[in-house]
């Protein structure tokens, strides 16, 4: 039997791009519905799930408020941090920065971030730990010194995990920026610092947008860093999630829980699009 | 402005650098520099639990990260001859499994696995003749399972960035030389996306192989590196964590430079094949 141009240019299509519609049907599409069903269910007696409709779970919500609490201002205030010192340091390697090393700079920036993010955070909590800078506090004569453990020692490890993630938007939005308008600026009688809020800044918003959603979105979801410098007492969304589904197996609670922060991702995801359509007048952004 | 950058690349590389430091440390205390030793380099290695781990993140690591290149290069191709519509879905899905958090990724393949399997397993024992029937369980196959997802789609957005790259005119010469599709796939595309390819290999390896919170769910009685140093560090934090900290880190590092040299080898080639054409 012959097959037909057409047809086989089909089956061609179907083959390349099946085993990779399956991938996502079977472990993206199925689990996440699995996920919001048992959001509805019950919690069985000995663990786990028990069929039923309710909204009982979602109603429960509060009693995790803090995780959300927490997930919901050290995020967003942890991707400000982020952006305060991304911005200068983009701008220089951008715009300042010899161009035989840029690359060489940019490259030292975006390798630490793709480096194991457990080690970077252990760094921090063995600096912060009692043997690490509380010592030498002690050896000064100041005792009692608490670093780790508290909401400022998971900022400093949310800035220091994603701040490569912060610099690299910014500085291609930046190293974009054609120069020309910077000297017509200048031509036109504009100071330095005027040229820099009515030209540069406008210009680079889109890197900005794309950072601060991008660090905020993977900040929502974060759990190592507030369970390692946290340690229990500034916990986050996900820290929630590992006690309901790994310790006192609350599936359905828990399943309430994780549709509930995909909802604020998306939500966040929808925002920052909006704007960033807004700032740069086209549709075109390049998230990831 | 110089010193503010030079002090942002000391912040970044002191704290690493101290644990490296600290790792060749001949004494056990973690605030005193005594002297120099690769005495818990040593412990390390010869720690059966450790190597076990690291055996299990290798496999997985380069078992999801195989099979996401392949998939994701296959889909990148496939995908600019969909019709629209279908595309469309496949990029909501592809979006969302970048864009999902890993610890949802993580609960959601625990959850369906977990009642896959108890509704399998039970009629695989009802047909199976012997007396032993295989159990179903989370292992090797979940963790690739739940990696591949976000690496798939990770190499899909590398490799169709450089596709959508390519010059439309290169291709098109070869058809008109009467190349057939599979020849000019061959001669022409693949040898032009193949470091991008490389690289999404790469980054898939490095992500699977540094990633704890989607094993931490679905790893089920086995445990892959990060696993191992994130319960080690809740034991207590002692030198021989320095050493395997450092171990990871020298390993992330080759690859992800790796990976960065074959992105920056791809300007250089497609900008000559430029100037040869």
């Amino acid at each position: 039997m012959a097959v037909s141009a057409e047809n086989k240019r089909r089956l061609v299509t179907a083959a390349l791009v099946g085993p990779a519609a399956v991938w996502l049907f079977t472990f993206l599409v199925l689990p996440f519905t699995a996920v919001v069903i048992f959001a509805f269910g019950e919690r069985a007696p000995e663990g786990g799930y028990q069929p039923a409709f309710t909204l009982a779970q979602f109603a429960n919500l509060g009693a995790r408020s803090a995780a959300f609490a927490n997930t919901l201002t050290l995020a967003p205030i942890g991707a400000l941090a982020c952006l305060l010192i991304a911005y200068p340091v983009a701008y220089y390697l951008a715009i300042k920065a010899d161009q035989k090393y840029r690359m060489l700079l940019i490259s030292l920036i975006v390798i630490p971030f793709w480096t194991s993010m457990l080690v970077r955070t252990y760094a921090w909590m063995y600096l912060l730990g009692a043997r690490g800078i509380p010592h030498l506090f002690e050896l000064a004569g100041i005792d009692d010194v608490r670093l780790l453990n508290t909401p400022g020692a998971v900022l400093l490890g949310i800035v220091y995990g994603y701040l490569p993630l912060m610099i690299l938007p910014i500085y291609v939005s930046l190293e974009k920026l054609d120069r020309r308008l910077l000297d017509a600026s200048a031509d036109l009688g504009a100071s330095p610092v005027s040229t820099f809020f009515g030209v540069t800044l406008p210009l680079s918003l889109p890197g900005v947008m794309t950072g601060v959603a991008l660090v905020t979105i993977l900040l929502l979801g974060e759990y190592l860093i507030p369970q390692l410098l946290g340690g229990g007492k500034v916990f986050f969304i996900g820290n929630a999630l590992v006690d309901l589904f790994l310790q006192s197996r609350n599936w359905p609670f828990g399943s309430a829980i994780a549709v509930t922060l995909v909802v604020v991702v998306v939500a966040v995801l929808l925002v920052a699009m909006r704007i960033a359509w807004r700032v740069s007048g086209s549709r075109q952004v390049d998230l990831i | 402005m110089r010193a503010l950058v030079f002090a942002l690349y000391l912040f970044l590389y002191a704290p690493i650098a101290l644990v490296v430091l600290f790792s060749f440390n001949s004494g056990r205390n973690a605030s005193e520099l005594v002297g120099f030793s690769t005495q818990w380099y040593g412990r390390a290695l010869s720690n059966p639990f450790l190597m076990d781990a690291l055996q299990t993140s290798l496999i997985v690591a380069f078992t999801s990260a195989s099979l996401a290149a392949i998939f994701g290069t296959m889909a990148a191709i496939g995908l600019e001859r969909l019709g629209q519509r279908t595309r469309a879905v496949f990029d909501g899905l592809l979006s969302a499994a970048i864009v999902v958090p890993g610890v949802v990724i993580g609960i959601a393949t625990l959850v369906a696995l977990v009642e896959l399997f108890s509704f399998l397993n039970p009629a695989i024992a009802a047909v199976w003749p012997g007396t032993d029937p295989p159990k179903l369980g989370l292992g090797y196959g979940s963790i690739v399972a739940a990696h591949g997802l976000f690496t798939m789609a990770l190499v899909t957005m590398i490799v169709r960035a450089r596709l959508a790259s390519l010059g439309r005119d290169i291709i098109d010469a070869s058809s008109d030389l009467y190349a057939t599709p599979l020849t000019t796939f061959r001669e022409i595309v693949l040898p032009q996306i193949a470091p991008s390819i490389l690289a999404g290999f790469l980054l898939a390896f490095t992500f699977s192989f540094d990633d704890f919170i989607i094993a931490f769910f679905v790893a089920g009685s086995r445990t892959t590196l990060p696993m191992y140093v994130f319960a080690s560090i809740r034991r207590g934090i002692t030198p021989e964590i320095n050493a395997i900290a450092t171990i990871v880190l020298v390993a992330s590092l080759v690859l992800i430079v790796m990976a960065r040299f074959l992105t920056r080898e791809k300007k250089l080639k497609s900008g000559a094949v430029l100037q040869k054409a």
